[in-house]
């Protein structure tokens, strides 16, 4: 019934998706396993793509050729650029999706690719040939052979849902939990842990008197995620926010005493950073409200996200908490929050191309990793599906730095530091933050993206044309000079120092009070050359001018990392040999391998000096 | 992380064991290691010299001030330990020498080398085998381990709680900002820029003190001052041109004829010494010399030690010296009595005056008791130090880390009072960490998430 396929992806959430999309674009045969087909690409908690460095990694999956950016696009109901208060290199791209139509346009994608065959099933075992995986078992005894497989599990390994008192198994609500895989693979020599995530409760957006809330409308200019021509948002839905008070927390304190999490039921570590509104009552007793965001499910649909009241609390403790909100005062409740654990496997077990190291062609993405969010996963499955495709075709693997995307941060410090709650990224975790801008992503990653395979002719010549028309414009731009007497009236207004002689119209850009935007009111000739280029190129520009010493700082520091990255350490290295070696060192080194020097500096537990002791040991 | 990889950087080190000793021997291996001592060399021109050269020259500042005559010798690559270039500057064996021929290494483009890196350099060359290879990395283990003892061990008093509680300013300021960078959307307060500058200065100062508070760095850098004082007509400017060998203060029998305080510096026993000579404290009315005075009182608070010079030849010698001991004792520094003119006192009057603690009898007639001070002096730093010999070159890498990191707040200050981008302000302070990290202990992001979670109710 099936042939032997390049990839098979078991899952098809974020990260399944994308890991199959860029199989399959490659070229690769690739069958796609869900339990449910209506359930692909689900968003199971908020439905909102980007936020504060997810955002930058939609725009590299997107710069690299995946679809998450483009299907966020097509599908949102309402874009934010966040932290536009701040520098331009720390604008982060934000949408609320529409729910439905989000999952429906990754059905769409992938029903499109000749090279994605489909199979509605739960998986229940690996097939393995000594170390190599070739195939997977299906629950109803089906045998599928494959070159390699991508394991996407997200919540459903072991998947157990708590609601106050009751527990049920279940990938998420009204979904079953699969069994069978985490207990085959730590057979093997896995090892596995229980990881915890939370939701709230989705209310009935009629019964929601949303005069007592505040509105936070769209952004008036709506930007995208995708490089590519997809539309702009001409009408959005708006959010609003309202805030607990203390009554709505006395009421949820009522529930403590079931709750699974206080009671100790939940062994699994949830993430601190999207604390349940239990935790937050209790750990920060002395704030006497917490804000709640009202969330639009969909264009279409009257269903309600309570982003902020994410609570494994009994059902009914949930809905009476709700009810003191102000504006919930009639609220209806379609479903209760829940907390839910899951298998999870230490990613420190994997390569940098998310190959395991224990069984050769099987992959790992997404929450399997120890991971959280839809951005996180899909970049994770993309990277997989690369790589699966690139080792069946006996092709160089694709490996991002540290220097090159937060896709590269997030993988190598999975990888090296392990997790011990749920990861997600933030700007701090990139040491080159200023470098991997959301603005720049394609000039980072499309080329690279081009030569594999995955980007496709248009977006490299798109960058292409853009690095071109960036250099022409860096080269015109210098020559550009203005007098005081054009100048100061302008600069006045501005609350800019005058100039006392003829200047270079980028230097002024230096200045933090001047952007090219406010610039050219006073300046026509810059709004003409502004014009001439277009807002995106002008927008490369200005970063570059308003951020050089940064910039270049940066490019030292990356410098100085690739001297000890291009620095290998043998395959088979063998650290016993090195008695000098600190014993926590050492042992961090023997699990997680690492391919170079740099690598291993970055391992937590491994000192400078056992840093030192290997150069010597490996100097010729 | 320290980076090794730059492996034809210039490296410096004190070779011989620190503390006090005859001759000390300063390596340096590096590509550029010739031309950057030849910048503070005064003889023959290194780059036209052979390898396998000795050569004899001094050592000179920026200034052109000579710091130490020295023998140098040359190896060049391959030829040397390290197979890359070598300069082995033999020096006399004085912390002061040795610090400042370091520092001025460092000026000019060395870098200090970390532990075990000269023979770590040799190993990558192909100066070893590897079998050598497990003790050189016994060694290198050995080394930081006691290096990192030695960082502990030479924050003196409470400066280990210091440095616990700089760690966790620095952790709790760039938490502030990775705040808001992180979590604009987040229904918190952010740091109100004029605080931030506040609590960047404030550390900046910590730091900074620290970095001054090494003694022994503090006389390196700047010498060890000593004020000359005493009555008027005393001898206070007689004794410093003496010293001197110069006739650096105008010299009268008139009480009161220097009015304001001198400064001038000499290198004795390779410690580089201030001689501040002081305006005789006395009451007077001529306004000049009561501005000189006060002048001098301020002056004296800031010396290290004072030399108190007194006229052997005064009736009730006893009695002058006991009420001359309580003025100089409330400035709370070390001092010692200087009899001058003993050329024209009995030998049972030096007898008695001998027995005074502290005192060292001086005529700038016999050269010898102006030799015998300033031994009392060299002997008197080389004392001190030996109590901290341990330090000095970590005590560089210290205090040039805190220096840098210093340097570095000042960017950040600049760059909140200039009002640029939070990231712009991030990326200084973290420059400033990474400075920091080998003394405080590296602060990791994971450090920073850790105090925004605790502090700060985040998540939606």
């Amino acid at each position: 019934m099936f042939r032997e396929y390049d990839v098979i992806v078991v899952g098809a959430g974020h990260a399944g998706c994308e890991a199959a999309h860029a199989a399959a674009q490659m070229g690769s045969k690739v069958l796609l396993l869900t339990m449910d087909m209506t359930k692909i690409g689900q968003m199971s908690c908020n439905p909102a793509m980007g936020g504060v460095a997810k955002g930058q990694i939609v725009r590299e999956i997107d710069a690299l050729g995946g679809m998450s950016g483009i299907i966020s696009d097509i599908t949102m109901i309402q874009f934010r650029m966040l932290n536009r208060s701040k520098g331009a290199a720390m604008w982060s791209p934000r949408c609320q999706s529409d729910r439905m139509r989000f999952s429906e346009e990754w059905r769409l994608v992938l029903e499109r690719n000749p090279n994605v065959d489909f199979w509605q099933e739960m998986v229940e075992s690996l097939l393995f040939e000594g170390n190599k995986i070739v195939g997977i078992k299906t629950q109803m005894g089906i045998e599928i052979k494959g070159k390699s497989v991508v394991l996407t599990s997200g919540t459903f390994m072991g998947g157990l849902i708590h609601i106050g008192e009751k527990q049920f198994g279940g990938g998420r609500v009204g979904e079953k939990a699969s069994y069978g895989i985490t207990e085959q693979l730590v057979k093997v020599g896995f090892e596995a842990g229980r990881m915890k995530t939370g939701t709230p409760p989705r209310i009935d957006g009629r019964t929601i008197d949303y005069s007592k809330t505040e509105e936070q409308p769209g952004e008036e200019n709506p930007e995208k995620f995708s490089y590519s021509n997809t539309p702009h948002l001409t009408t959005q839905k708006s959010c609003w926010i309202t805030y607990t008070n203390p009554e709505v927390h006395e009421l949820l304190k009522t529930g403590f005493e079931k709750s699974p999490m206080f009671a100790g039921r939940i062994k699994g570590l949830g993430p601190r950073y999207c604390p349940s509104i239990e935790d937050k009552v209790t750990r920060f007793a002395e704030r006497d409200r917490h804000q709640i965001f009202i969330e639009p499910e969909g264009w279409n649909t009257v269903e309600i996200y309570v982003n902020g009241f994410s609570t494994s609390l009994p059902e009914d403790v949930q809905y009476k908490a709700l009810q003191k909100i102000e504006g919930f005062e009639n609220a209806k409740m379609f479903r209760p929050g829940y907390a839910i654990e899951y298998d999870y496997f230490p990613p420190t077990q994997l390569k940098m191309t998310l190959e395991t190291k224990i069984i050769d062609n099987l992959y790992f993405a997404g929450q399997i990793n120890g991971t959280t969010g839809y951005e996180e996963a899909a970049c994770q499955g993309l990277m997989a599906g690369i790589n699966a495709h690139l080792k069946v075709h006996e092709k160089p693997e694709f490996i991002l730095s540290r220097a090159d995307a937060y896709i590269g941060v997030l993988i190598d410090d999975l990888i090296n530091k392990g997790t011990e709650e749920p990861y997600r990224m933030f700007t701090s975790r990139a040491e080159y933050r200023i470098l991997l801008r959301q603005d720049n992503a394609d000039l980072r990653l499309t080329e690279m993206a081009y030569h594999i395979g995955l980007a496709d002719s248009i977006r490299y010549q798109n960058v292409i044309e853009k690095k071109r028309k960036i250099e022409e414009m860096e080269r015109v731009l210098p020559q550009m000079k203005a007098s005081p007497d054009e100048l100061n009236e302008g600069l006045k207004s501005l609350e800019s120092a005058e100039i006392r002689e003829k200047i270079q119209i980028q230097a002024l850009i230096k200045r933090p009070e001047i952007v090219f935007d406010n610039l050219k009111t006073i300046f026509k000739p810059l709004e003409t050359l502004v014009e001439q280029f277009g807002e995106e190129i002008s927008r490369q520009v200005e970063i570059n001018i308003k951020y050089e010493t940064y910039i270049e700082k940066e490019r030292q520091m990356v410098r100085k990392m690739h001297e000890l990255e291009d620095f290998r350490i043998p395959d088979n290295f063998d650290y016993e040999r090195v008695n000098a070696l600190s014993a926590e060192g050492r042992q961090k080194m023997r699990k997680i391998k690492p391919i170079t020097i740099g690598q291993a500096s970055r391992i937590s537990g491994v000192s400078p000096s056992d840093i030192s002791i290997l150069l010597v040991y490996l100097g010729r | 992380m320290i980076l090794y990889t730059q492996k034809n950087d210039t490296i410096v080190a004190l070779s011989t064991p620190v503390g006090v000793s005859a001759i000390a021997v300063i390596r340096l291996s590096g590509e550029d290691c010739i031309e950057i001592v030849q910048r503070i060399w005064q003889g023959k021109n290194l780059q036209q010299q052979a390898g396998n050269m000795a050569l004899f020259g001094k050592i000179i500042n920026q200034k052109k001030e000579i710091i130490d005559e020295v023998v140098l010798t040359l190896f060049k690559a391959p030829k040397s330990f390290t197979k890359q270039n070598v300069i082995e500057i033999s020096c006399h064996g004085s912390a002061y020498v040795v610090q400042e021929i370091l520092t001025l290494c460092l000026q000019n483009g060395a870098r200090l080398a970390e532990a075990g890196e000269f023979t770590q350099r040799a190993y990558l060359n192909g100066q070893f085998d590897l079998a050598q290879a497990e003790a050189i990395a016994d060694l290198i283990h050995a080394d930081s381990k006691a290096s990192h003892q030695l960082a502990i061990s030479q924050m003196r008093g409470g400066f280990s709680n210091k440095i616990k509680e700089l760690r966790e300013d620095l952790i709790k300021l760039a938490a502030l900002l990775e705040l808001e960078l992180d979590f604009s959307e987040e229904d918190v307060e952010f740091a109100h820029r004029g605080e931030l500058l506040t609590q960047v200065t404030d550390l900046q100062a910590v730091i900074i003190k620290m970095a001054n508070s090494f003694q022994l760095g503090n006389v390196m850098k700047n010498g060890f001052s000593v004020a000359i004082m005493g009555k008027p007509n005393a001898g206070k400017s007689t004794l410093l041109n003496t010293i001197l060998e110069e006739d650096r203060a105008i010299v009268s029998n008139i009480a009161g004829t220097t009015r304001d305080t001198i400064e001038e510096s000499k290198i004795i026993n390779g410690i580089k010494f201030r001689f501040i000579d002081t305006a005789g404290l006395r009451e007077t009315e001529d306004t000049i010399e009561k501005i000189g005075i006060e002048r001098t009182r301020k002056k004296i608070k800031e010396t290290q030690f004072i030399l108190y010079l007194f006229d052997t030849e005064t009736m009730n010698i006893e009695e002058v010296l006991a009420e001359e001991i309580n003025e100089i004792q409330p400035y709370q520094i070390p001092y010692c009595l200087i009899g001058n003119k003993i050329d024209l006192i009995t030998e049972t009057q030096l007898a008695t005056l001998k027995q005074l603690e502290n005192f060292i009898g001086l005529s700038v007639r016999q050269p010898q008791t102006i030799k015998d001070l300033e031994d009392f002096l060299a002997n008197y730093i080389e004392h001190i130090s030996s109590n901290e010999s341990q330090i000095i070159v970590n005590n560089t890498r210290h205090q040039q880390c805190l220096l840098e990191a210093a340097n570095a707040l000042q960017v950040v200050q600049n760059a909140i009072k200039d009002r640029l981008a939070t990231e712009m302000i991030a990326s200084d302070l973290r420059q400033a960490i990474y400075h920091l990290g080998s003394i405080v202990g590296e602060v990791t992001n994971n450090d920073l998430l850790d105090f925004i979670f605790s502090k700060f109710c985040i998540g939606k």
